[in-house]
């Protein structure tokens, strides 16, 4: 029988032969056509773990840092390999309940799986560090301790300055823009001041390295030994002109008073002290209670986050009146040598503005004017620029004198290497129109000339326009940084350049200078002499009227120094504002007399000392204001304010 | 066996003697591959039993202990007790399906102190035995309907008892014994209707049943115009034509919906829309997908042994059973996996070649049954690794990890090799 069905063989072997071929023509299509498998093997397998480099630090102008690394830990949590764990004990070390704690193990379930770890608790205080690092072995293999590295404030100085980092937000990783795309949740981020603007720099180069991982995303080890990983680049430093002796002076100085410090070298324009008062320890933003802290900060009555130093605008007051000089003279509408008779006030416009002084010849030209502040010359002097036939009109001289305030840092933006600065306000057209309905003239706003009226200025505004002076016409960008280790971004090269705004014949410039010395010598400011050097400012009580309950009260006056010195070779510019303090002898010449000495003399002489505690003591903050305050308390529990007051004494001392 | 002198090795063949033994080493190094993790010790594991792998070099033990007492068996003992060894193996189906463990599904497993066996496997041996005798013996004339259908009842006895445990895979493996039937003389129409309803299935699953029936009334009204003068001459020709019509259009319109919602299985229903791409259920294709991944991530070459990331990190799950192709696939890539099937296939024409030389009818069905029942389940295996075929749980022969597989197909081969010594006798 077998032989008649003997080709039926063959078609056996057939069917065998052609199902092999079905599956090897399906194997070559899966194995060399198609590519897309041993990618999603590759997704499968592989895990890209991001090694963070350590952040940069920032040294001040003398090498000193003002910041350090700190390691802190997190306490990881993986869900799945929680087991027979007392967790009454671990409660009671983490200061939490039992429900909590659930709830904890719920969260880090739901965020990152059960056998993934995630954060059960964040940045552990030192003293919870160490009581888990002892009985941790109690608790493995599900917990463990992470090293966190945050920033810690040798100092406690600078917060507004510095900024703090934190965790990238939500809305910061959904930004369309790719800005953040390199970033991933729970990494750290420059969130203000200098760690924001540096971001970039002081955040390094992460490394990664690529691990396989099983089924269950448990890491096996290191891929091809390595051979994918790149390695974490540290930070660069940020090298500053600040002088942080200087900054922990004048922060303390103005503990208790609202208002603004900027010290800064004009030849550089290098930034040598930033203060806004009231200020915060910058630790209290760094370490286990910063978003506790952060909160409270955020709401306190005095606004200590507010840094007023750039985006607080206050009307200039006397301070402004050298500025006013300083276009007419380069417009060339006076000379040095123009005189006014003043007698006790001005009325050319109709109406009789008072001036402080009436003995004739007060005004006889411009050093004198200046040295005497006499109002009227500077209001006649801002309107001659103004009615300047030069220009054909009042709207052109208007226009003309705004565009010398803006070509000197007023009413834009000066560009600081922090965020947040305010461009402040100036006179011009659009603003005149709609404050005067369109009908103005000269007369209107003549007040600008003596510094108030529609006239507000940064702090660092009114510092930079005073380095004009003392650099006798020209000024560099304000800066913190003044150089970075091994840099290669090109970031400072705007700071390095030279804007010349005046070009007024030494003449000319000297009898501003002069008159700016006559302040020092005879003037307002006799107080802030110096000995063996010479230092030329000007002071300025600036009036401040607010709208409370919808009427218009005047409050008591911003006091405000502005000056040089010194007045050959200029170190040092200093601006100094003291909110609602009445006359600027009181306060701010002080502050500004104190500093200078201890830029120029590194030390503060023995007759200053006495004024110095004077004005760490003084309190200018309303009461009101001050009892809702929190600040204080929460300044003095920041474990660095005690060595910030033992840093303070030996200044003092020295 | 006229010769007891002669050397224990005569008659034996050697090249299926090599290729078995190249299987099951393949198979061990593949069990091996997956899993086997750095740092294990591999003595100690093979002293504690603990893996799998070591597990099958007892298995293989056994099995070699096995094949030696074949080989010394004298070929009479196979006809002689072909009937009785049926009539047990479907008393253990009786059994399994009484008071069966389960597992993964199944209720296929039979308990005895301590070691799990599965009567299935151990069947399709006495199922190819007692098929061979009976188409050798001299009553049976398989060119009558009746010895066909007697043929037929054999094997759909067991198939329909081992459907009964769940095991719907170990059950296809049975329709290879037509394939035996097909060459003693089954007509080959039979393989093309079989072939035709595979196609029909296949369409009613993929295809609309409203769409398929205007097809089949479309292709049935084109028939009947093209063979108008043979239906004049004959009517019944017209008759089967509509009957053809109307039992494929009562299929899929009544038949297909009734099987897949009273029939079948919840998860066979899945596996089979997962296979034909109707449902996306990460859940259930989860198998089929990362199967495939680490088979077409090894690219031509493979990624060499030990370095497949996808086995060894247990991303294919049941790596060392039903989808130990996968290892195979993704350290050897598409030229060890050409080469693997090449030994399958070489492998089977030698089984069929040895087939041919036989003068015996038991011989030369018997091994054909070998040949078929190897061929059903590297087909359906492989197919379901790389997506061609639903998830069915069947062992790839001589390589997946498992005793009972391991041991019926190293009997079903070296019963072979004993009825090929022996093949100057006459069997009956």
């Amino acid at each position: 029988m077998s032989v008649f069905n003997q080709p039926r063989k063959r078609v056996i072997q057939l069917i065998c032969l052609s199902m092999v071929t079905l599956i090897v023509v399906r194997l070559f299509y899966l194995q060399v056509v198609e590519t897309k498998y041993s990618k999603l093997a590759d997704a499968n397998a592989h895990l890209r773990k991001v090694i963070y480099p350590s952040r940069g630090i920032i040294y001040d102008r003398k090498g000193r840092s003002v910041m350090r690394n700190e390691a802190l830990y997190d306490l990881m949590v993986t869900p799945r390999s929680v087991k027979n764990i007392d967790t009454g004990y671990l409660c009671e070390v983490l200061g939490i309940d039992k429900e909590e704690f659930i709830k904890r193990i719920a969260n880090a379930r739901m965020k990152e799986g059960p056998v993934r770890p995630s954060v059960f608790a964040s940045l552990l205080t030192p003293e919870v560090y160490g009581k888990l690092q002892e009985s941790m072995y109690m608790f493995q293999p599900g917990f463990e301790l992470v090293l966190r590295p945050v920033r810690s404030y040798p100092y406690g100085v600078g917060a507004n300055v510095f900024g703090y980092i934190s965790e990238i937000t939500p809305g910061m990783l959904n930004d369309s823009s790719g800005k953040y795309s390199a970033y991933q949740q729970g990494d750290y981020i420059g969130m203000t001041g200098l760690e924001r603007t540096y971001e970039n720099i002081l955040m390094g180069q992460r490394g990664i390295q690529y691990l396989v991982k099983d089924n269950l995303n448990r890491p096996q080890g290191p891929l091809e030994n390595g051979e994918f990983d790149t390695a974490a680049i540290a930070g660069k430093n940020l090298r500053l002109a600040m002088d942080i002796e200087l900054q922990l002076l004048g922060e303390k100085m103005m503990k208790g008073k609202v208002g603004s410090i900027v010290a800064i070298d004009p030849q550089t324009g290098g930034i040598l002290a930033m203060v806004s008062g009231p200020t915060f320890d910058p630790n209290l933003l760094s370490g286990s209670y910063r978003a506790k802290n952060l909160g409270r900060l955020l709401t306190d009555t005095v606004s200590p986050m507010f840094n007023r130093a750039i985006s607080a605008s206050y009307p200039p007051g006397s301070t402004f009146k050298p500025i006013t000089g300083l276009i007419a003279l380069d417009e060339g509408t006076v000379g040095p040598e123009f005189g006014f008779d003043c007698r006790g006030g001005y009325g050319n416009c109709g109406r009789f503005s008072k001036c402080l002084h009436s003995n004739v010849g007060h005004a006889s030209n411009m050093r004198n004017a200046l040295a005497n502040s006499c109002n009227a010359y500077f209001m006649h002097l801002y309107r001659l620029c103004v009615d300047n036939k030069k220009w054909g009109n009042t709207g052109a001289g208007q226009a003309k004198f705004v565009s010398y305030l803006n070509d000197m840092g007023l009413g834009r933006r000066l560009g600081v290497d922090i965020p947040n600065e305010k461009s402040g306000d100036v006179p011009d057209t659009a603003r005149m129109n709609r404050r005067y309905s369109g009908l103005w003239n000269s007369c209107s706003e003549m007040y600008v000339g003596m510094g108030q009226g529609l006239l507000g200025l940064t702090p660092l505004q009114m510092a930079n326009a005073m380095c004009i002076i003392a650099n006798r016409g020209f000024y560099f960008v304000p800066h913190f940084v003044e150089s970075i280790d091994d840099d290669h971004s090109g970031m400072l090269k705007k700071y390095k350049e030279k804007h010349r705004v005046a070009n007024i014949s030494d003449d000319a410039f000297s009898s501003v200078v002069l008159g700016l010395e006559d302040v020092v010598t005879k003037g307002t400011a006799k107080g802030v002499q110096i000995e063996g050097v010479a230092v030329c400012g000007k002071t300025g009580t600036a009036e401040n009227k607010a709208r409370i309950n919808g009427q218009t009260v005047q409050l008591k006056d911003h006091s405000l120094f502005v000056g040089f010195a010194p007045k050959d070779n200029p170190k040092i510019v200093i601006a100094v504002i003291v909110e609602n303090s009445g006359f600027s002898t009181t306060y701010a010449v002080p502050i500004a007399s104190i500093l200078m000495e201890k830029y120029l003399t590194d030390s503060i002489s023995p007759k200053r000392r006495l004024a110095l505690d004077k004005m760490i003591e003084a309190n200018t903050i309303s009461p009101e204001m001050k009892a809702k305050s929190k600040l204080d308390s929460l300044n003095s529990v920041s474990y660095m304010a005690l060595a910030g007051d033992e840093l303070l004494r030996k200044i003092i001392a020295k | 066996m006229n010769r007891p002198q002669a050397k224990l090795t005569a008659g034996i063949d050697w090249p299926i003697f090599g290729m078995y033994l190249a299987l099951v080493f393949i198979g061990f190094l593949a069990i091996f591959a997956a899993e086997y993790r750095e740092g294990d010790h591999v003595i100690q594991n093979l002293l504690s039993q603990n893996k799998n792998w070591a597990r099958q070099v007892l298995w293989f033990g056994v099995s070699m202990v096995l094949a030696l007492g074949i080989w010394l068996t004298d070929s009479k003992f196979f006809t002689a007790t072909a009937n009785l060894l049926y009539a047990f193996g479907i008393l253990l189906l009786l059994v399994v399906l009484a008071i069966g463990t389960g597992v993964k599904g199944s209720n296929s497993w039979l308990e005895l102190g301590g070691f799990r066996f599965q009567p299935a496997e151990f069947t399709k041996l006495c199922t190819n035995l007692a098929l061979a005798k009976y188409l050798s013996s001299m009553e049976t004339d398989f060119t009558k309907m009746r010895s066909r259908l007697i043929a037929c009842a054999m094997v759909l006895i067991p198939f329909g008892l081992i459907i009964l445990q769940d095991e719907t895979g170990l059950a296809l493996v049975y329709l290879c014994f037509f394939l035996v039937m097909f060459r003693e003389g089954l007509p080959g129409i039979l393989l093309v209707i079989a072939f035709s309803a595979i196609i029909l299935v296949l369409s009613a699953l993929l295809v609309d049943k409203y769409v398929l029936l205007y097809v089949f009334t479309g292709i049935a009204a084109l028939v009947v115009y093209f063979m108008r003068r043979e239906i004049r001459r004959k009517r019944s020709k017209l008759m089967m034509i509509i009957g053809v019509w109307a039992f494929c259009s009562a299929f899929v319109m009544f038949i297909v919906p009734f099987a897949f919602t009273k029939v079948l299985k919840d998860y066979q229903v899945r596996r089979i829309e997962v296979m034909l791409g109707k449902e996306n259920d990460p859940k259930a294709t989860y198998n089929t997908r990362q199967s495939m991944i680490a088979i077409g991530s090894g690219g031509f070459w493979g990624k060499g042994y030990l370095k497949g990331t996808q086995t060894r990190f247990d991303f294919v799950p049941e790596q060392s059973t039903d989808f130990i192709f996968c290892t195979i696939g993704e350290d050897f890539g598409f030229f060890g996996s050409l080469l693997f099937l090449g030994i399958y296939v070489a492998l089977l024409f030698r089984i069929i070649f040895i087939a041919e030389r036989q003068r015996s009818t038991f011989s030369r069905v018997y091994a054909y049954g070998v040949a078929s029942i190897i061929f059903f389940h590297l087909a359906i295996n492989i197919s379901m690794t790389i997506g061609l075929a639903p998830v069915i749980g069947i062992p790839l022969p001589l390589v997946s990890y498992g005793g009972s597989s391991l041991m019926t197909f190293t009997m079903l081969i070296f019963i072979m090799l004993r009825l090929d010594a022996d093949r100057q006798m006459v069997l009956r």
